[in-house]
């Protein structure tokens, strides 16, 4: 493999890493509150859909990107009223949205476009276009040289290589994304909503007889958790690909909470969670297998190393992965 | 005269059918220490917890300081000046003391600024009231007695002057208790008002300026504890003379038929809870363990039971008892003839969700006159279950009746009757009557000294003193995973015993 | 005393969530401009209305009757068995194998030897996470979530690379004997003088699944075993002092959950593929958390259940072959039901409590 190739497998591991990224970091915040989410999957499909319908509707991927959250956050209220409210099983209520969402964008997709439960091509101001950082080769340059991008990388020094192909030439999301992993733990140990997200999700009992609301912290958190997912899906719909098809998360949702889990519910791990299985996609969705140390690794092993790895982990060999003492709990007062 | 700093006035709270409070009303005055005494399940705790916002009376009216205040939360009882150490302690236990005492008071929306103030603060809370406390310990890795004051060093942190605490002993050794109290003195003195809740009679007479009487969700009396006496307010609390002393006729040991020597349990956390007792039940007698809860007597019952595993060596009837790997598990200890009445009926010795029936044969489901062929004879179980009902007077004696559904007496005497009726050679029973009615007590204890006096082996493991001394025939002490000493029950008292329960060894008799 | 009599609990209760789902399932279709009772009508014309749709209908069926009583086993031990997906996979490839591998004189003993292969392959698939839960605490929802897609790539990658004929294109197994052909519902029912369809898949597998449902109520409500995963699920430090090994509870559970999710495959493999493709399995090892739920964790609830799916699924195929309603109402219908019956219940029992409270204390 050249050093091109690298880089460009690493720049892909970055694209496919920015979903998983998100949609972890939303567990995260719903999870240090006790709130489990394995309905991580649906609201990514669902948002998906609807950025993507939105922004093929009004060919503008910022209202895309907004309606996509809001119908993101919509489930994310669905999970709260079950879960919070009325004191449900937090895991059946998952599955449950997963379902919901699976469902509904296809019907919906179908009502509206017609096409088989998908939506049209986004173009132009309906998908997130790149960002080109300064002195980074990329379109525009390949443009006024009048010759293909792909030939002026491979001249380019490996520096120039790095800062093209893997720095720059994201869509704002990814960007965002990355930045969200400081945010996040900023947010979670500086700050006093940190202090009592964490708590909360501990012991509960602590929060309320300190004088402050288990549910509206719990929904705070569980709001967060619907933003992300909400980005996570229109990042899948509006800057990955160029528009919805169905079942499009395809099981990152898993994977995200999967990451979840490998980083032990740690903002950082999580970014270093979702880059290794980010690289796994990225990897198998280049090479069909790959040969290591003579012995060929088939397509298949790669794709279901996420999930190997984070039942290993659970299961405690790398060290243990001790969830939020109160998660999956609802709260009640006891008598 | 100052207002009242509490006033309540017609309290009434029902939990769907059962009434926990009905129309109290109590006058606490600012600057005191007022005790409020009575059973388990008189309704003390929900009394409180109704005052610290905590739940929600149905009806009734609060004052605090001669105003009349709304308290629908947590929050509003902060507010008003109440702080509250609850039974089980509202503690985040991988926060830090710190974390947990500005969690709710935090002094705006960043951390590090709430942090340091609350550091110093905590320092200045510490010189005045004795409350030394490592500010960045964590929770789970301080004993109770420092996490209890956490609790205190929360409410005065945010400046309550009325201090609630339930129960707060129960965990505490005699001498930690101490300490408490001399907390606790030194606060009424700074003006604080304080309401302990307590079920036991010598810190009422002991601390208490006034004390309320409260029984069956109603307060019966309000007196000043000088002008009171133990004897009337036991007899306030339960409503007729206390039978002190349990009808019995001196104990006939036989035979050996239980005999541990240097018995260790180390739990999951590794901790060593039972470290290398010594112990012998006689046939015809009652062993009662006495101590404060946690200083291993469960341990040591969950191991005798077959509930955890150990090492050591325990023999029954002479022979050895596994007390690890194949053997050492619940259903070979009822094979060996071994009764088990846990100390938890709710969580251990009923499923409450099963009905009656089931329930008497939980344990006992595998036994062959349960069995026809590959399945179970639930007819010859429910028969068995209206036996078994009847003659320990259940009510309603209704075998399709969940066992959630019974009360506290009648649960434990399900229990009872199955581990009873099954007639052990060695009967394990931890804290008998806990949650029990004064009735269901007294047929409970006469069940017990029945079954010694037929000659079997009895293993009492209780944290009511009078009940140990009421119904043992020897009392051994636990402390610390240790035995401290042994007393025959008839030559000795709750002083020589709480000592030995303070961790003090007693010389021998 | 009971908050509510127990016919509330066990009927009242799904049939208003299930009247819940309906009602929003209208308003769903409404939604996107068709008609709900001209779609009610088309279902149940295209589910009842002939053998053939019958046919179907209990074809089905018989697969959420499996995957239906696997996870209420799993549940009675409080186990949440989410893995029946990929345990369903498994079975199949078990099923694949011995159809594929040995010649068999007749589908009766066939019949006999992938049942049980399938079940031991779905209780193997099973095994691990099982093992996991109970040893190191890893929580069971989490990893047999993980291993429906670990089970999806053995499959993918067994059918790719190992069990697709030469030359084939579609990751499948070539078709299995004729010999072994499961008798359909048409070719049992004929001497009877019953003339069923002869094109619906429904098989001979119904009757095993049937009869499942009876085995499956002896264990849990008539014997010890039953007693000990009942009394397991409800409290493990209850059974630890009456003496049930948690370890052995949760394996046996989860085997027996993993066994039936398995034994699915004689349904959707050899009973009606008769060879075994990647999406066999057609989220039907999901439907049984729905069927579960509805069914109230009672094998003859389940049975009825898994009838109610039965007919949805027919219907919906039926619905989207006849009008523009694509086949995914289904999976919204499914989606409602499991959140009504599962996550809301106390959306449903709260008022209903407080409504027969209310009526206890007016009559007293």
């Amino acid at each position: 493999m050249d050093f091109l190739t690298l880089v460009q497998v690493l720049d892909s591991t970055v694209r496919l890493s920015t979903p998983l990224l998100l949609a972890c970091l939303a567990g995260l915040f719903s999870e240090r509150a006790g709130i489990f989410d394995i309905g991580l999957e649906g609201k990514m499909l669902i948002a998906a859909f609807f950025s993507a319908a939105v922004a093929a509707l009004t060919g503008n991927v910022w209202l895309g990107l907004l309606s996509g959250i809001a119908s993101s956050l919509v489930l994310a209220g669905l999970h709260g009223l079950a879960s919070i409210t009325f004191r449900g099983n937090q895991l059946i209520s998952g599955v449950a949205i997963n379902f919901l969402a699976a469902g509904i964008t296809v019907l919906i997709a179908q009502d509206w476009f017609q096409q088989g439960g998908r939506t049209p091509s986004l173009i132009g101001g309906g998908r997130f276009a790149p960002v080109e950082l300064p002195f980074a080769i990329g379109a525009s340059e390949a443009e006024a040289a009048g010759r293909p991008l792909s030939q002026l990388l491979a001249e380019a020094s490996p520096l120039q290589q790095v800062y093209s192909e893997l720095i720059s030439g994201h869509s704002i999301l990814v960007y965002l994304s990355f930045l969200a992993v400081p945010l996040t733990a900023w947010v979670l140990f500086g700050t006093r909503f940190g202090l009592r997200l964490r708590a909360v999700g501990e012991n509960p009992a602590a929060v309320d007889t300190a004088g402050i609301s288990v549910v509206g912290l719990r929904f705070a958190a569980v709001g967060i958790c619907g933003v992300l997912c909400g980005i996570a899906g229109a990042y899948l719909a509006t800057a990955l690909q160029a528009g919805f098809v169905k079942e499009m998360t395809a099981g990152r949702g898993f994977i995200a909470l999967a990451a979840l889990i490998f980083a032990k519910w740690r903002p950082w791990h999580a970014l270093s969670a979702c880059l290794l299985f980010g690289l796994l996609q990225a990897l198998a969705l280049r090479f069909q297998s790959i040969n290591i140390a003579g012995v060929s690794v088939p397509v298949q092993l790669m794709e279901a190393l996420p999930y190997i790895l984070t039942v290993v982990i659970l299961a405690g060999f790398v060290g243990k992965a001790v969830p939020p003492k109160a998660g999956g709990e609802p709260y009640v007062k006891e008598r | 005269m100052t207002a009242p700093a509490i006033e309540l006035k017609g309290i009434s709270k029902a939990f769907g059918p059962v009434q926990a409070n009905k129309d109290i009303s109590i006058s606490v005055q600012p600057g005191t220490i007022h005790g409020i005494i009575g059973e388990n399940g008189a309704g003390k705790s929900t009394l409180m917890s109704i005052l610290y916002g905590f739940y929600k009376a149905d009806r009734g009216e609060i004052w605090i300081n001669g105003n009349k205040t709304e308290i629908p939360d947590s929050q509003a009882a902060i507010a008003a000046g109440i702080g509250m150490v609850f039974q089980h302690f509202k503690l985040v236990e991988n926060f830090t003391v710190l974390e947990n005492v500005i969690l709710g008071a935090e002094d705006g929306g960043l951390l590090r600024p709430s942090l340091a103030k609350a550091r110093k603060a905590l320092k200045a809370l510490a010189a005045e009231y004795e409350l030394n406390v490592d500010p960045d310990a964590r929770i789970d890795e301080i004993g109770v007695g420092m996490q209890q004051r956490v609790e205190i060093l929360k409410a005065l942190y945010r400046q309550a002057d009325i201090l609630i605490l339930d129960e707060p002993t129960g965990v505490l050794t005699p001498s930690e208790a101490d300490q408490l109290f001399r907390i606790l003195d030194r606060l009424r003195s700074e003006g604080k008002t304080i309401l302990l809740i307590t079920h036991k009679m010598r810190e009422i007479m002991e601390y208490t300026d006034t004390v309320s009487v409260m029984r069956r969700g109603q307060m019966t009396a309000t007196v000043k504890t000088k002008d009171s006496s133990p004897e009337e307010l036991a007899e306030l609390m339960v409503g007729r003379k206390v039978l002190l002393r349990v009808d019995k006729v001196p104990a006939q040991p036989g035979a050996p038929i239980l005999e541990i020597e240097g018995l260790r349990v180390v739990d999951d956390a590794g901790v060593e809870r039972v470290k290398g007792i010594d112990l012998t039940v006689r046939a015809g007698e009652i062993l009662g363990i006495a101590g404060v809860a946690g200083n291993g007597q469960s341990e040591l019952m969950e191991v005798l039971g077959g509930m955890t595993v150990g090492t050591g060596s325990v023999r029954l009837h002479g022979n050895p008892l596994p007390l690890s790997g194949l053997g050492a598990d619940g259903r070979s200890r009822r094979a060996a003839h071994i009764g088990h009445v846990p100390e938890d009926r709710q969580s251990e010795g009923l499923i409450m969700d099963f009905h009656a029936w089931e329930n008497v044969a939980f344990g006992y489901h595998r036994s062959p006159e349960y069995q026809k062929g590959l399945l179970m004879d639930n007819a010859a179980v429910r028969a068995d279950t209206e036996a078994k009902m009847a003659k320990f007077d259940v009510r309603p004696p209704d075998p399709w009746l969940a066992a959630k559904n019974f009360s506290g007496g009648n649960q434990q005497k399900i229990v009872v009757a199955r581990e009873i009726e099954r007639n052990p050679d060695l009967l394990l029973i931890g804290q008998p009557t806990r949650g029990v009615d004064i009735g269901a007590i007294e047929f409970i204890h006469k069940q017990i000294v029945a079954l010694r006096d037929q000659g079997k082996a009895i293993l009492l493991v209780s944290v009511e003193l009078e009940e140990i001394l009421s119904l043992s025939d020897r009392v051994a002490v636990m402390f610390d995973g240790q035995i401290m000493g042994e007393r025959p029950a008839d030559q000795t008292d709750e002083k020589a015993l709480g000592l030995m329960m303070a961790g003090v060894a007693g010389e021998a008799a | 005393m009971e908050k509510m009599p127990k016919w509330a609990d066990v009927v009242l209760i799904p049939l208003i969530s299930l009247l819940l789902a309906a009602a929003l399932s209208a308003l769903v279709i409404l939604g996107i401009g068709e008609d709900p009772i001209e779609a009610v009508k088309t279902m149940i014309t295209g589910a009842l209305g002939s053998t053939y749709g019958w046919g179907y209908t209990l074809y089905y069926a018989t697969n959420f009757l499996f995957t239906g009583l696997a996870v209420s086993v799993a549940y009675h031990a409080g186990l949440f068995n989410i893995g029946g997906e990929g345990q369903a996979m498994l079975g199949g490839l078990g099923v694949a194998l011995i159809c594929l591998f040995i010649p068999w004189p007749h589908w009766s003993i066939a019949l006999i030897v992938a049942a049980i292969a399938a079940g031991l392959f779905g209780a193997a698939w099973a095994a691990i996470p099982a093992y996991l839960q109970a040893k190191r605490g890893s929580h069971v929802v989490i990893t047999t979530i993980m291993f429906n897609f670990i089970a999806f790539s053995v499959l993918n990658y067994m059918l790719v690379n190992v069990l697709k004929p030469q030359g084939a294109m579609d990751p499948a197994t070539a078709r299995f004997p004729e010999a072994i052909h499961l008798p359909s519902l048409h070719e049992i029912l004929l001497p009877l003088g019953i003339n069923f369809s002869k094109s619906a898949p429904a098989n001979v597998s119904l009757l095993v699944a049937i009869a499942a449902c009876f085995v499956v109520w002896l264990l849990i409500w008539r014997t010890w075993l039953g007693h000990e995963i009942r009394a397991f699920g409800k409290s493990e430090s209850g059974a630890r002092y009456a003496g049930m090994s948690p370890l052995k509870i949760t394996m046996i559970a989860m085997l027996i959950s993993g066994a039936l999710c398995g034994m699915m495959a004689i349904n959707n493999v050899m009973g009606e593929a008769e060879r075994l493709v990647l999406n066999s399995t057609e989220g039907a090892g999901f439907i049984g958390i729905a069927v579960a739920l509805m069914g109230r964790n009672h094998p003859f609830g389940v049975f009825l259940a898994a009838l109610l799916f039965g007919f949805l699924y027919q219907g919906g195929a039926e619905l989207a072959l006849w009008s523009s309603i694509p086949r995914e109402l289904i999976v919204v219908i499914q989606a409602l039901v499991i959140l009504f019956t599962g996550a809301l219940d106390n959306m449903v029992r709260m008022p209903l409590e407080k409504l027969f409270i209310a009526v206890r204390k007016e009559k007293a």
